[in-house]
């Protein structure tokens, strides 16, 4: 039985305004009027076929995509928290650690358990002992990692399970305490337990972050977005509450996508 | 299936005097090379070992290490005896036996004594030329790999450098005493004659001059650094590239600036590939001669480099003996007999070791730090 309650009547407050987001690698076009607002501390999966932009709209919200030869946003913005973040004043180092991003191969450094979660403090220049054990602790907890590797940290990353390593990068992310989380599916390589801790952890994660995720999985998506935003051939096809989008979508193209008669 | 018998053949596989052909043929080419490396090895071994190693404890000819090169002296004295002196020892016996006649005397340049002044040599001119090669190959390798966009320009630059790698070793001890001796500028109050140009610095009476650094220890580590440039910035690239993209997208995504994502999280993971190909670069580097002959070697010198110096820098400015031309000078330009052997197969012997253990430690070091950060 599914008890979630009911999409609040009224407009959350966005945390990401992406309004008329024009997006091409060279001279092809990527994502096409874009124009989408996600709510603070909820859960907003972006699904879709492959190739249809979502990775792409993800990647823009850090400026990751910045680093690609030939990529450029064409048209239109995105505020997060009311700063237009493609002004060229702003501050990418700055904007990347409030903005946390999990990839989906997970890549955690081949240094330590420890080294890998205290690693954005380390870019900071923050190297005192007493801050980095109490950062570790607490990020590792909101993992939902601690327990495992609380007896290891100073063993090698690497040793993890697939699994324990995204919730490592998860850990990572976090401890530079962003406001906002983008996951690229975090949980494509991962077996069925292994995402389900993950999932779990989301719905924990949920009351402090903004979470953006990207999802091949249409089950994952009704499980823990408050939102899902579907995507094709790099437009907004349609943005509701994920049990409407579901349930009724409004768009034909929706309806065929989650009912799996195309895609 | 009709008549599977049919799968059952008569008589020897198909093809088989061919394929045993190849193989034999094959074999024969691989271990034509080991035996001619073994014979190499086992010439040098036998002629060699008896210079360095001694039935006697500590079992090693500290001397033949430690003492300075000298011209040996033989002769026979007044009871038929025969001795072999180096000329410090030699005047001594002089001195000594004052008045004592001696018979048959016969000098050999540079075969007495001990090759200290050729092992310091070489040991500085590697390190001096693997630093310097290191600084800029790595250098070179982090902008092409990392910061230059991939266009046709950067394509070219590629391919020259790979082009250079091909150079005969004789072009560039050309290209080097032409420039690192005769025509890189220097500041000095005293401009040579031959200088080819003369800037004023409006400072005390210091010009910068264009009159090269003569031939000198920075002369040939600069020109030793040239040649092996090529070989560490396609390899130190090809080990930056191996590192996974994946380190540098969550570097840059935790707010690390691009260099700081080079350094902690591309850098240290490409080291242990780095390190293999400086390793070929060392023990090119510490066995060429023609390089060297032109800007940095000199065939007899006295004092060791650091001896004699008016100040610390003077060493990279004076000139030092080497190894492979002290070979070359011992193979080429004496007059080869019996009492020229033990400089002789005793230098070749001890510049394998030294090679041998220069891979030999980087060997373990590539070892060590590829079990650390091997992902």
């Amino acid at each position: 039985m599914v008890t979630d309650l009911p999409p609040p009547a009224a407009p959350l407050p966005a945390a990401i305004r992406i309004a008329d987001l024009c997006f091409a690698y060279h001279a092809k076009p990527a994502l096409q009027q874009i124009t989408l607002d996600l709510p603070a501390h909820q859960i907003t999966a972006l699904i879709g076929p492959s190739g249809c932009g979502k990775s792409t709209l993800l990647r823009c919200i850090n400026r990751i995509n910045d680093r690609i030869p030939g990529a450029r946003i064409t048209a239109g913005s995105i505020h997060i928290h009311g700063i237009d973040i493609n002004r060229p004043d702003i501050d990418l180092q700055e904007l990347r650690r409030r903005v946390g991003m999990v990839f989906q191969k997970s890549n955690p450094f081949p240094k330590s358990i420890y080294e890998n979660v205290v690693f954005s403090l380390r870019l900071s220049g923050i190297h005192k002992r007493s801050e980095l054990d109490a950062t570790a602790e607490t990020a590792l907890h909101a993992a939902a990692l601690w327990d495992e590797v609380k007896d290891r940290l100073h063993t090698r990353a690497l040793g993890l399970s697939g699994g324990q390593q995204q919730r490592l990068c998860i850990a990572r992310a976090i401890a530079s305490q962003p406001d906002i989380l983008l996951m690229d599916e975090p949980c494509a390589a991962l077996d069925p337990i292994a995402t389900l801790k993950i999932e779990e952890l989301l719905h924990q994660l949920k009351k402090q972050y903004t979470i953006v995720i990207v999802t091949h999985s249409m089950a994952q998506a009704t499980r823990c977005a408050d939102h899902t935003a579907f995507m094709d051939l790099g437009r907004l096809i349609e943005f509701r509450p994920t049990l409407q989008l579901f349930n009724t979508p409004h768009h034909p193209q929706t309806l065929a996508y989650v009912t799996g008669s195309f895609g | 299936m009709n008549n599977p018998e049919s799968l059952i053949r008569t008589g020897l596989p198909k093809g088989h005097g061919k394929d045993l052909a190849v193989r034999v043929l094959l074999a024969a080419g691989t271990y034509l090379i080991v035996i001619i490396a073994a014979l190499l090895f086992c010439k040098i071994i036998k002629d060699g070992a008896p210079v360095l190693f001694t039935t006697k404890a500590p079992y090693v000819d500290l001397g033949f290490l430690l003492d300075k090169n000298e011209t040996l002296h033989v002769f026979d004295d007044a009871q038929g005896q025969r001795h072999q002196l180096p000329a410090s020892k030699y005047s001594e016996y002089v001195k000594h036996h004052a008045g004592a006649t001696i018979y048959n005397e016969q000098t050999f340049s540079y075969s007495g004594g001990g090759i200290i002044g050729p092992i310091v040599g070489t040991v500085l001119l590697t390190v001096g030329s693997m630093v310097l090669a290191l600084f800029f190959g790595v250098s070179a390798a982090i902008y092409l790999s990392e910061y230059a966009r991939q266009s046709p320009f950067i394509h070219a630059v590629r391919l020259a450098i790979l082009n250079l790698a091909g150079i005969p070793s004789i072009v560039f001890g050309l290209f080097g005493f032409s420039v690192f001796v005769l025509a890189v500028p220097v500041i000095t109050s005293t401009p040579a004659d031959r200088s080819l140009l003369i800037l004023p610095l409006f400072f005390g009476d210091a010009v910068l001059s264009f009159q090269g650094w003569n031939s000198s220890l920075m002369a040939g580590c600069a020109t030793l650094a040239c040649m092996i440039l090529p070989v560490i910035i396609t390899a130190s690239e090809e080990s930056l590239r191996a590192v996974p993209q994946g380190f540098r997208d969550a570097a840059l995504a935790m707010g690390a600036t691009r260099w700081q994502a080079i350094r902690t999280c591309v850098l240290p993971f490409s080291i242990p590939g780095i390190l293999t190909s400086s390793l070929l670069a060392i023990t090119r580097v510490a066995g060429e001669t023609a390089p060297i002959m032109f800007t940095a070697a000199v065939a007899a010198k006295d004092d060791l480099p650091w001896q004699a110096l008016a100040n610390p820098f003077d060493l990279l400015a004076s000139q030092v003996q080497a190894l492979p031309y002290h070979i070359y000078t011992l193979a080429a330009r004496i007059p080869a007999s019996e009492y020229t052997q033990r400089a002789q197969y005793g230098s070749v012997f001890v510049f394998l070791i030294l090679v041998a253990s220069l891979s030999f430690g980087s060997m373990l070091l590539r070892a060590k730090l590829r079990s650390k950060l091997k992902w």
